[in-house]
């Protein structure tokens, strides 16, 4: 009966896989719209509203992104992929760009062929436990049952730390945050476990948030960032930049209330001038038009303002800037120089 | 003559039965409490009954449905005096804000009267097919029904699905047209081959410059933003549909005594019968755009279709089946008394009967994959249940649980159950007895 | 089917292919053949060129590198130094283990229910049938996240039972918390150990000898208890007299393996509270538990459906017959209606078992680590192998299916009618 609207759709596909043989930048253009890889919900990273409206802390990359390239930071596909389906759907094309919470390693940025485009959350993984437990130490926790988040790089850290350490514990895997945070609060684990950011999160969406302890050790270093396909440089290099500029607006003081002063003419400082395209052309070796920089710093401000408003301390997140301060205020956040 | 008679000649007036026998009594008597075991049995399945409703029935009469929150909420339940911690009632609230989003995912609300029209042309579409009162001139909707809901549902150009549907008119005209100047076997290579030729590379462009001379069509809706039961009913209804006929062909493979044919269909049917269906959906997840061209790329949901079609396709053929062989054995050898050829005879001899054995068979397929449907959130599509996941993420809702289960659980039974109770119902119609 | 035609005595024509019934046939056939090969063609091709491309050829070496997770059911000694082929292991020994339980359970509990919804008990047969309609009609993967839930939320903690809010059941021996259930564990105090076979192969495995030496007792047991059968029934064939032997018969099994039993110093090994959890005896994840009752409950219902249209498949002159014999109605469904329905039952209890075995792939929804879980889920998220571990677990599920529909359709026709 529907036979053929089936045959046709695959048709139709077929037929754009033939004009698709172009690099990522003119698929994204001829498509007008980016397709972006964001986890199925993690409330301050990326969550959708009652409209089906994504936002947070990954998603505005993938609106800056979006911005940069097509001029509207709306101009997104969001697609909630698991932990199992992000690499594929990456690999298969399916997204162009995966911002999702995903740890950059050796094996998946040499072996699993992606490239990452930079960090922009550096974590570590932590644990959580009642302060009713009573424990105080990641190393008190033997023959305790912990949480985890199957498909990431946590269950690896865990049997690790644990196996090094010398003692017992009882893994129990989970597939999302929501199911991990029931069982975590009904007592089924002791001690739930991921990275530091996710244990906020979820920590403040709890009824009583101060019953809650995250343990002094973290185990492992959790490098976060958006990602790409191998081969495709150019992309990897838009996508590597507009994270930069984000990085380096907040540097230079360039925020989404400045923004459309500084990028109407050029001012004093050189390197805001040829960030916001009023001076050189930095856009054009990318591909890509003067004011890219500044479309892509209207959206959501800079990177400093993204991390305030979805999960910095005035937020029910409250994640303070520690590591992921600007270098110059002491963290580890740096961008290479626009020049 | 005496009147002189030893039994009684006038018939004695109807007496009402004893108290303990008729009425309500009665009835209890014989159907609860007829014997010692019986009476044990019934007074411990009431009292299971009954602990089980009261512990539910407060739960459920909670008077929460205006509440924004589950912080809301529990406070509602506080102030009642009722236990604040989940235990005390459910928070409707939830649902009240939620259930269009249930229903429909994030399709755009104001929309929302194209999956609903959708929906109640499916029932006009189907009902030729379903109840034999219904006038036969719907079966010209039936036909024209998957491309209208194609449209419907996902928008855009109307040029394209109406090309598409001009190629099964290419298809009927091809086999025609050839079958009277080269015979009845280049009618159905034509059939075959013209119909892919204009699928696979005129539809795309012709529907492109037909929408650039006259653009018709409708606000395009992209696939990620179709989600709950909308996307349930969407892949079951493709599924059987598209099932059907595939799972007819092999049905029709596997009885065949062709043996090359039959080994094909069965391996094709016990292989996707023996995986589970969640394997399936991972290979639509990670596998299937390794399998097809460099570079094609088609949207989950579509490649999720094709998957469950092949499984549905696989347990239909088996359904199918089974109706081939009810049939007795001389509806085939009266066929072949008239001297019909194969397909003569499939189409109008077998096919009819056989399919008309199988509707039950074919609804409680629908009912197993429209509960299958469910799986689909594992691999990340938003059905009710991955829509439940994301609901529990948001923070006005965080810790909420019965009440999203139980709404999707209901929604579920009621369809589930009308669809049994229909299947049940034809069963008895068409226990023509053979 | 068209007349035959007299054999061509002009010798072969092209044409024949087609227009001859004879090879028409096969024509259609080597044509489908070729077609269908050049499908399989295409997909290789396309399956080759896509992993070039990636970068990914399809190798299995990734199976013999460390896993690096942990599995915490694991019937096997396992760490997370072991491979990512033994990980897969525990997997399938986990799915085979949910499977075997849930059909066992599944079968007696929809056998009793399918005969409840006949019952002349108007209340027990409607409860029947509206449980019956809730779990046939509401998905299976709803209704094992809903026991999940249930086991999480409704079941006291670990800690609660130190404060007394809760306790041990049947005599302090069984301990269900929201984590699971711990039940006694057997143990042999001066146990034969075990043996290990395979060496240190990814595949190896201990047996125990314990085991063995009980099952050899009973088998020999058995044995002896069919020989004095036998000769009872030939000293009752001979005289008309039949010996009392039933407590021979039992005494010859029980008395065995007491003994052996008391000589291993059998003992059971008793759950208790030590630290964050129980400690000792048999732990029962609540993702298992959680999974056996509902995967149980679910495919009674349709076993119970099986079983009503099989029982009422048996013609009523059967139950007339046995009442006019004087039976009662116990042992008429026992000794009569049952054994018959049981033919027409087994057919499609097979497929209920079949369809039991792959819903268990579920399990994935509450974390319990089966075939899915491990090969399917943290092994490919691991090493990106979505090709080759997807398939081989489709390769595995399939020889599971087929085993159990195989041994079943044995079963089948040993008890099937022989008709003349």
């Amino acid at each position: 009966m529907k036979k053929s609207a089936f045959f046709g759709t695959i048709a139709a596909a077929t037929f754009a896989a033939g004009f698709a043989a172009a690099g990522t930048l003119e698929d994204v253009q001829a498509a007008g719209e980016l397709k972006c890889g964001v986890s199925t919900g993690l409330a301050g990273f990326a969550l959708a509203d009652a409209n089906g409206v994504w936002d947070g802390f990954d998603v505005a990359v993938c609106r800056a992104v979006a911005a940069a390239v097509l001029g509207d930071g709306n101009a997104v596909k969001f697609v909630p992929t698991t932990g199992k389906t992000r690499f594929t759907a990456l690999a298969s094309g399916e997204v162009d760009v995966l911002a999702r919470n995903t740890t950059w390693t050796f094996s998946r940025d040499v072996d699993l062929k992606f490239e990452f485009a930079g960090v922009n959350y550096y974590d570590g993984q932590g644990f959580m436990a009642p302060k009713a437990l009573g424990v105080t130490s990641a190393k008190d926790l033997d023959g305790a049952t912990v949480c985890i988040q199957t498909g990431t790089t946590t269950e690896l850290n865990l049997a690790d730390f644990f196996r090094s350490n010398n003692i017992s514990y009882e893994p129990v895997p989970i597939e999302t945050n929501a199911e991990a945070q029931a069982q975590y609060l009904a007592g089924a684990c002791d001690v739930y476990t991921t990275d530091a950011s996710g244990l906020a999160s979820t920590r403040a969406t709890f009824e009583a948030p101060d019953d809650h302890i995250v343990l002094p050790e973290i185990v492992s270093k959790e490098p976060l960032g958006p990602l790409v396909r191998h081969g495709d440089n150019n992309w990897g290099d838009i996508v590597r930049w507009t994270l930069n500029a984000l990085i380096t607006a907040e540097e230079l003081g360039v925020t989404s209330a400045n923004i459309a002063e500084h990028s109407a003419n050029a001012g004093k400082n050189p390197e805001v001038n040829r960030l916001l395209g009023t001076e050189g052309d930095l856009g054009g070796m990318l591909g890509l038009d003067k004011a890219w920089a500044s479309r892509a710093i209207a959206v959501n401000g800079n990177y400093g303002e993204i991390f305030e408003k979805n999960i910095g301390v005035n937020t029910p997140i409250g994640i303070a800037r520690g590591l992921n301060a600007s270098w110059t205020d002491g963290g580890l956040i740096y961008s290479a120089p626009f020049r | 003559m005496v009147d002189l008679s030893f039994v009684r000649k006038d018939i004695v007036p109807q007496r009402a039965a004893p108290l303990s026998e008729a009425g309500i009594v009665g009835w209890f008597r014989k159907n609860m409490f007829s014997d010692i075991p019986n009476t044990i049995l019934t007074i411990i399945v009431l009292y299971f009954i009954i602990s089980v409703l009261s512990s539910i029935l407060p739960w459920v009469f909670s008077p929460t449905w205006y509440s924004g929150s589950l912080t809301e909420c529990r406070s509602i339940l506080a102030e009642l005096g009722r236990d604040g911690h989940g235990g005390g009632g459910a928070c409707w609230g939830v649902i009240r804000e939620r259930w269009l989003q249930l229903l429909f995912g994030f399709y755009p609300s104001e929309l929302y009267w194209r999956p609903i029209l959708a929906f109640f042309l499916l029932g006009l579409a189907l009902a030729p097919v379903l109840f034999e009162g219904a006038s036969r001139k719907l079966l010209y909707l039936t036909a024209v029904y998957p491309f209208l809901c194609f449209w419907l549902i996902w928008g855009g150009s109307i040029w394209f699905p109406i090309t598409v549907f001009a190629g099964f008119i290419i298809a009927y005209v091809g086999f025609v047209y050839v079958n009277k100047i080269a015979g009845s076997l280049s009618g159905v290579i034509a059939s075959i081959v013209l119909p892919l030729i204009w699928w696979l590379f005129i539809v795309s462009p012709l529907s492109t410059m037909l929408f650039s001379i006259l653009p018709i069509g409708s606000e395009a809706i992209d696939s990620d933003r179709l989600g709950g039961f909308m996307l349930a009913v969407l892949i079951g209804v493709t599924g059987i549909a598209l099932s059907l006929p595939i799972g007819i062909l092999l049905a029709l493979g596997r009885q065949s005594d062709l043996p090359i044919l039959k080994g094909v269909c069965v391996c094709f049917i016990e292989f996707i019968r023996g995986v589970p269906l969640i394997t399936l959906l991972f290979v639509a997840s990670t596998l299937l755009n390794i399998f097809l061209p460099p570079g094609s790329n088609f949207d989950l949901i579509l490649r999720v279709m094709i998957m469950v079609t092949l499984f549905a396709s696989a347990y239909m053929a088996e359904v199918v089946r089974g109706g081939l062989a009810a049939l007795p054995k001389g509806q085939y050898e009266a066929a072949d008394s008239l001297g019909l050829d194969y397909w003569k005879a499939q189409r109008l001899i077998i096919m009819p009967q056989a399919l008309k054995i199988s509707i039950p068979g074919i609804v409680s397929t629908f009912i197993g994959l429209f509960k299958d449907t469910t799986l689909v959130s594992i691999i990340g599509l938003l059905d009710p249940l991955g829509l439940s996941t994301n609901i529990r993420a948001d923070m006005a809702w965080n810790g909420i649980l019965w009440e999203l289960y139980g709404f999707v659980g209901f929604i579920f039974f009621i369809f589930c159950f009308s669809m049994s109770r229909y299947s049940m119902y034809l069963e008895r119609r068409l226990a023509t007895g053979h | 089917m068209n007349a035959i035609p007299d054999p061509d005595k002009q010798g072969f024509k092209f044409s024949q292919l087609l227009y001859d019934t004879r090879y028409r046939s096969m024509t259609i056939q080597v044509v489908s053949l070729i077609a269908l090969l050049l499908f399989f063609g295409w997909l290789i091709s396309n399956t080759a060129a896509n992993l070039a491309t990636l970068g990914k050829p399809i190798q299995f070496k990734f199976l013999g590198e460390p896993s690096n997770y942990d599995i915490n059911q694991r019937l096997l000694d396992y760490t997370s130094r072991d491979t990512h082929l033994r990980a897969g292991l525990m997997g399938l020994l986990n799915t085979l283990v949910l499977a075997f339980m849930g059909c066992i359970t599944a079968t007696v509990l929809g056998v009793a229910i399918g005969v409840m919804r006949l019952s002349k008990n108007w209340l027990v047969a409607r409860v029947m049938t509206l449980y019956i309609e809730m779990f046939r009609n509401i998905p299976v993967l709803l209704w094992i996240i809903i026991v999940f839930s249930i086991m999480i939320e409704t079941m006291p903690r670990p800690n609660q039972f130190r404060s007394g809010e809760a306790s041990m059941k049947l005599l302090d021996s069984v301990a269900i918390t929201n984590r699971g259930v711990y039940i006694p564990e057997p143990l042999f105090s001066n146990g034969l150990g075990d043996i290990y076979l395979l060496g240190a192969s990814s595949l190896r495995f201990g047996i125990s000898l314990d085991l063995i030496a009980l099952l050899i007792v009973l088998f020999v047991g058995v044995f002896v208890s069919r020989k004095i059968k036998t000769s009872a029934d030939k000293i009752q064939n001979e005289t008309g007299v039949r010996p009392t032997t039933w407590w021979k018969r039992i005494s010859v099994i029980i008395f065995p393996i007491i003994l052996v039993l008391w000589a291993l110093g059998f003992h059971l090994g008793y759950p208790e509270l030590k630290g964050f959890n129980f400690k000792g005896g048999t732990y029962m994840r609540n993702s298992l538990i959680a999974l056996w009752i509902a995967l149980s409950l679910y495919t009674a219902a349709f076993i119970a459906e099986n079983v009503r249209s099989g029982i009422q498949a048996v013609e009523k002159g059967q139950s007339e017959a046995a009442f006019a014999l004087g039976i009662s109605p116990g042992r008429t469904m026992n000794l009569i209606i049952l054994p018959q329905a049981l033919r027409i039952i087994i057919p499609p209890l097979i497929s209920q078992y079949l369809n039991l075995t792959k819903n268990s792939s579920l399990a994935i929804a509450v974390g319990y680590m089966d075939l899915t879980g491990t090969l399917m889920g943290i092994t490919l998220n691991q090493t990106g192998r979505e090709l080759e571990t997807v398939l081989m677990g489709m390769a595995i599920y399939l020889v599971i299916s087929l085993a159990i529909s195989s041994l079943m359709n044995w079963y089948n026709n040993s008890v099937k009618l022989v008709e003349r």
